[in-house]
């Protein structure tokens, strides 16, 4: 395998028969579609889509001291996590950039699984290793043996629950169960704004529960719509939304972060609490024609981390950094999308909510 | 989305734009080809050119714009754009379900007429797609 190879998923081959459009993403290769982001988007939003995300990364961390070692290195209180429960967090470096955003799982008393973003996942687990030398703690990469499917949509549990006898984790917890007879740790957790689950499952069982997913009725989505989806719910992609400049106060992340458990990094972080931040993450619409795009710089100041069209509110949508003085929601300002300037206005997060059940 | 096809009365450019000359042969339609609009995937907005606007060939003259991405339109031809399909803003789409017939994008007055000379037939255009 040369060097530059990119890597597959166990499902790789479903893709290319389904005539998915395959790309590279952070080493990997890829599919962004299958018939087309808007459909798939759609998909998702109405009825229950299926995403292969077996790039994503995996470390385990087990042993006496797995919570301390975990306090120290992720920036939420991870005390707070029962088992069975699940938890966003951030790494951060000691001043206070963001590395990577995580989450994890508690499996048991003292064993956690940390799923991480594929292209931090190398730098990640060396930082789990290197920082787990001070306590009884065993960090296993567990990435390569793991594949991983997200099921999301109003219909996800429903389509999930004929699949299998055992009751499904509610939202924000994650257990172990059978479906269509192949062992998965199921989490009520995604990346879309929907109900849904995602299903941690060994390569060996990925094709089997992807065809019975699929076969359900569960329609097959790329990273296209999981984009679009993920930004009209105002979830942050590392690499745009956040880096190792941004901090997580002007990232809007400050809830994730508890500086009183001593992670590495909450000194500075603290500080930029107490003193406020130059400019704050917003989300934004645009009110006219054009659609922004990640790198557009905003006019007067700040620059637009992500940026596309929203296929449920028919506009251009994103996130930018703008100056804290005029990032109030309802704030119009002008962005400079390829030469043009183009009118948006600062917006409530998230762009996209999901409609509460009637009753 | 429609069928792959490139019609044999068109002329058509490397950057994956056709010509549909009037029966004149002093104005044209412009458009982009099949393969460009499943290259881009759904068109969600077309960003047009002004009618009077000269155009240079091989240079951008417009931008059709994906849910994923922006792409450049080239003049396949030198010329003046007398007309804007001002339709596509309502329904940007039409440039996947129709890019030879309602998804055209301007009717330009040409200038060099003798520029046809080096655009493709269907043929050649099909064998450059591979």
């Amino acid at each position: 395998m040369s060097a530059n190879a990119l890597l597959l998923t166990p499902l790789h081959a479903r893709h290319g028969a389904a005539g998915a459009r395959l790309v590279p993403f952070a080493g990997w290769e890829m599919p962004v579609q299958y018939v087309g982001v808007m459909d798939e988007h759609r998909a998702v939003r109405d009825d229950a889509g299926v995403f292969d995300v077996s790039h994503m990364g995996q470390v385990r961390s087990s042993g006496p001291q797995a919570l301390e070692f975990l306090q120290r290195l992720t920036s939420n209180d991870v005390s707070a996590i029962p088992v069975g429960g699940a938890q966003y967090g951030l790494l951060c470096s000691e001043d206070g950039g963001v590395l990577d955003d995580l989450f994890t799982y508690r499996i048991a008393d003292d064993i956690y699984l940390t799923v991480t973003n594929a292209g931090n996942h190398p730098q990640d687990y060396a930082r789990f290793a290197e920082v787990s030398e001070g306590f009884d703690v065993d960090v296993l990469d567990a990435a390569s043996g793991t594949a991983m499917l997200a099921v999301q949509g109003p219909n996800a549990r429903a389509l999930l629950g004929s699949l299998s006898t055992d009751a499904l984790p509610e939202r924000m917890q994650a257990k172990t169960i059978s479906v269509a007879g192949v062992e998965v740790f199921a989490a009520g957790t995604g990346y879309t704004g929907e109900d849904g689950l995602e299903l941690l499952v060994r390569n060996e069982g990925a094709l089997e529960l992807w065809d019975a997913v699929v076969t359900a009725g569960a329609v097959p989505c790329g990273l296209g719509a999981r984009d679009t989806l993920r930004l009209e719910a105002c979830f942050h992609l590392y690499g745009n939304d956040l880096n190792t400049d941004r901090n997580p106060i002007e990232a809007g992340l400050g809830w994730a972060c508890k500086e009183a458990t001593g992670f590495i990094g909450s000194e500075a972080i603290a500080g930029f609490r107490a003193n406020g931040t130059a400019q704050r993450l917003v989300a934004f619409s645009m009110t006219g024609d054009g659609i922004a795009r990640s790198g557009n710089e905003v006019v007067g100041g700040g620059v637009v981390s992500s940026g596309t069209f929203s296929p449920t509110l028919e506009v251009g949508i994103g996130m930018a950094y703008l100056p804290t003085e005029a990032s109030s929601v309802g704030t119009e300002f002008e962005i400079d999308v390829r030469g043009k300037q183009r009118p948006a206005v600062v917006r409530d997060k998230p762009l996209y909510r999901k409609a509460a059940p009637s009753v | 989305m429609s069928e792959a096809s490139y019609p044999e009365d068109l002329l058509y450019h490397q950057e994956h734009d056709w010509v549909r000359f009037d029966a004149d042969g002093e104005t044209a339609l412009f458009g982009i080809t099949w393969y460009a609009q499943d290259a881009l995937g759904e068109v969600v907005f077309y960003d047009a050119p002004e009618v009077g606007v000269t155009l240079v060939k091989d240079e951008s003259y417009a931008e059709i714009e994906s849910v994923k991405a922006v792409s450049d339109v080239f003049a396949p031809m030198s010329g003046e754009v007398v007309e804007v399909n001002s339709s596509i803003s309502d329904e940007p789409g039409v440039i996947n379900d129709d890019p030879y017939g309602e998804g055209w994008l301007v009717k330009v007055r040409l200038t060099s007429v003798e520029e046809k000379e080096a655009l493709m037939d269907s043929a050649a255009y099909t064998e450059m797609l591979g």
